[in-house]
């Protein structure tokens, strides 16, 4: 199964299994959003349900907000996360804090999906690595499924949880992600990392789509070498998995974090502050970060020397392996 | 768009003791600001932005509403004029001007949404709760406060143009009082009125007398009846004046013309109600004297509590998650460490 199928599948289980669960956006319903990720859904459940909103991404939020004080689960859909910057005042400034002005009287159960990095050449301001903005913004979840069986499992459990999630479904996986998908109620729970490749020399901690950027580069780097590499899948930047980050950095001593985003301030930042505080003494090498860079997210000719891939993955992994005291 | 310049009714139609009760929520309202004016220069309290020369609007609007199947979402000047929907409005608006976090947490029978300081968001808040209420198949209506400052705001319009595709329950209320902070509404709008932005939302746009509490009432009162009648959304510009400061951090002499302030002092809500329920033998001066005593024994009583009321030094890690991750526990517990030591 694809990962938009299996988003697309979940997203029908759960309005199946919960009547107060209501999805909207931009061209969700008629259409089946722009990548089929709701396809047939407003057929099924109906227009009250799956709901064509006007081109507005703020009361999109803005009335999730309301549905869920008013007893709804809302499961809003931002059509490209750069569009996200027009709902940014609702999200960071609303829906992040309203469970604590209220002092738990309004939770707000809000799924925020929407599609997230680069990697297919779509105009500008249609991708972007949007993720240490939200996770510099208490009160959020986020959520980030590598495989087509993480999104089923993140997307239901993201679904159910009384807090809010941003749901990060990668772009350039939404077809280009297959496997094997749990049929009905699979769950996975949020801040649980995924230990895709065990190994002992060197771990590359990453998200998302660059999961299988890394597992690549392992592959590459481990034949040439003879080394060991685990690859971490945290799955969730929040709640972080720190345990599991401070498990395999401190059995392989080595680590290379991997970020979509820009360098400075890069939620790989987090990640390596996090792998100094719990594995300092374990460490044999610096912690290598390979991310986008600090420019705007480039055109479609020039995307690929931004987003890394398998090449800059590999000499990290290198250098990382090759560094002596 | 409607003008209702001013109600004609004959208060004869309404129950007596309705009409002494927005009275008296009027002189409470702005006894209310005066009180905590007074404590903010006595640093018992923090910054608050008085409600003076606007009561007719709030009282008048929140008496046309049901507390019980109705909700109202304020902005942050409504509040201590919402005795309508509970003491216990007042009683958290103590808490939120001592900068306690359960300032905006009213209890669970209390249909008042937090207050809002990020302008005009909490319209499309008011929506959802409306749509919610539509699909929920609640006989209810969403009351949603605002200024002539946040209608320069996209979710005004975002939200107002939603509303009119849904049809949804929702009341709009453009508190125009003229002035957002040192800004005149001429550099708000190019617009004759504010309610005629209701024509690009394709719903009815009615601007109101805001100093005459019955004729807000009356436009209230219909809107809500044609919110749950199905047919959509009202768009309300109560035409007031903010008579006093936009917050205790202010001072308009700097900004507002002498003349305009002199002219809108002579159409002051309170004493113009208190002459028309005193000419219906309703009101008396004795009436006046006790409304202040009870609103001061009030208030006395719900800061009193809220001066008690000291949050633990951690809470302001409690309720940010429903299910915190284990790193925002171990922040805390790191805090009260800290603190212990």
């Amino acid at each position: 199964m694809t990962m938009v199928e299996a988003i697309r599948s979940t997203l029908h289980n759960e309005m199946a299994r919960e009547e107060r669960m209501i999805m909207l956006g931009q061209d969700i319903g008629l259409n089946g959003g722009v990548f089929r990720a709701t396809d047939g859904l407003q057929a099924e459940f109906g227009a009250h349900r799956v709901v064509d909103t006007p081109l507005a991404e703020a009361v999109i939020v803005g009335t999730s907000v309301g549905l869920a004080a008013a007893g709804m689960i809302p499961v809003p859909e931002i059509q490209f996360s750069p569009f996200a910057w027009q709902a940014w005042h609702q999200i960071a400034g609303q829906v992040a804090r309203l469970r604590q002005r209220s002092q738990g009287r309004h939770g707000m159960p809000i799924t925020i999906r929407m599609p997230f990095g680069g990697g297919v050449r779509a105009p500008e301001l249609h991708q972007e690595s949007i993720v240490a903005q939200f996770a510099n913004v208490p009160g959020l979840k986020i959520v980030c499924p590598a495989s087509a069986a993480d999104a089923r499992g993140l997307l239901a459990s993201s679904i159910r949880d009384p807090d809010p999630v941003i749901f990060l479904e990668p772009l350039r996986g939404y077809r280009m992600i297959k496997g094997d998908v749990p049929d009905g109620d699979h769950l996975v729970p949020l801040g649980v990392a995924s230990l895709v490749v065990p190994g002992n020399d060197v771990v590359v901690i990453t998200w998302s789509a660059q999961v299988e950027v890394a597992r690549k580069a392992a592959a590459l780097v481990a034949a040439e070498t003879g080394a060991t590499i685990a690859v971490l899948d945290l799955r969730c930047l929040v709640p972080l998995d720190v345990a599991a980050i401070a498990a395999i950095v401190d059995q392989c001593g080595r680590a290379v974090v991997v970020d979509e985003g820009p360098l400075t301030s890069s939620f790989a930042a987090e990640v390596i502050a996090t792998i100094q505080e719990e594995c300092f003494y374990s460490l044999e090498a610096p912690v290598a970060r390979v991310t986008g860079y600090d420019t705007p997210f480039p055109t479609g000719l020039l995307e690929d020397g931004f987003v890394p891939d398998v090449d800059r993955v590999a000499r990290a992994l290198r250098r990382t392996l090759d560094a002596r005291p | 768009m409607t003008v209702v310049e001013s109600s004609a009714v004959d208060l004869s139609s309404w129950p007596p003791e309705r009409l002494r009760q927005m009275l008296f929520d009027m002189v409470q309202a702005r006894r209310n600001s005066e009180r905590f004016f007074a404590l903010q220069r006595q640093g018992r309290a923090g910054t608050s932005a008085p409600i003076t020369g606007q009561e007719a609007t709030v009282v008048g609007a929140a008496h046309a509403l049901d507390p019980t199947t109705d909700w109202i979402v304020p902005q942050y000047r409504e509040q201590v004029a919402l005795a309508r929907f509970g003491e216990e409005v007042l009683a958290t608006h103590c808490l939120y001007n001592r900068g306690h976090p359960a300032g905006s947490a009213y209890p669970e029978h209390v249909r008042v949404f937090p207050a809002q300081i990020s302008l005009a968001a909490q319209i499309p808040q008011a929506l959802g709760l409306a749509w919610g209420m539509q699909l929920r198949k609640e006989q209810g209506v969403a009351a949603v406060f605002f200024g002539d400052g946040s209608s320069s705001e996209g979710d005004f319009y975002e939200a107002g143009n939603f509303a009119g595709v849904l049809k949804a329950p929702l009341i709009m209320v453009l508190v125009n009082n003229q002035w957002a902070i040192s800004t005149p509404t001429s550099k708000q709008t190019a617009a004759a009125t504010f309610a005629d932005k209701a024509k690009a939302f394709g719903i009815p746009g009615i601007r109101v007398d805001g100093n005459d509490v019955i004729a807000v009432h009356d436009v209230v009162a219909e809107a809500r009846t044609r919110a749950l009648a199905g047919n959509g959304p009202t768009l309300i510009e109560a035409f007031t004046f903010r008579m006093g400061y936009h917050t205790t951090a202010d001072d308009p002499s700097r900004y507002v013309p002498e003349d305009q302030a002199r002219e809108w002092a002579e159409r002051d809500p309170i004493p113009r109600f208190t002459a028309r329920l005193t000419n219906a033998a309703l009101w008396s001066e004795a009436d006046s004297t006790e409304a202040l005593r009870r609103a001061d024994e009030t208030f006395d009583r719900l800061f009193a509590a809220a001066e008690a009321n000291s949050p633990m030094p951690d809470a302001f890690f409690n309720h940010v998650f429903a299910n915190p991750p284990q790193r925002l526990l171990d922040q805390r517990h790191a805090f009260n460490e800290g603190r212990e030591q």
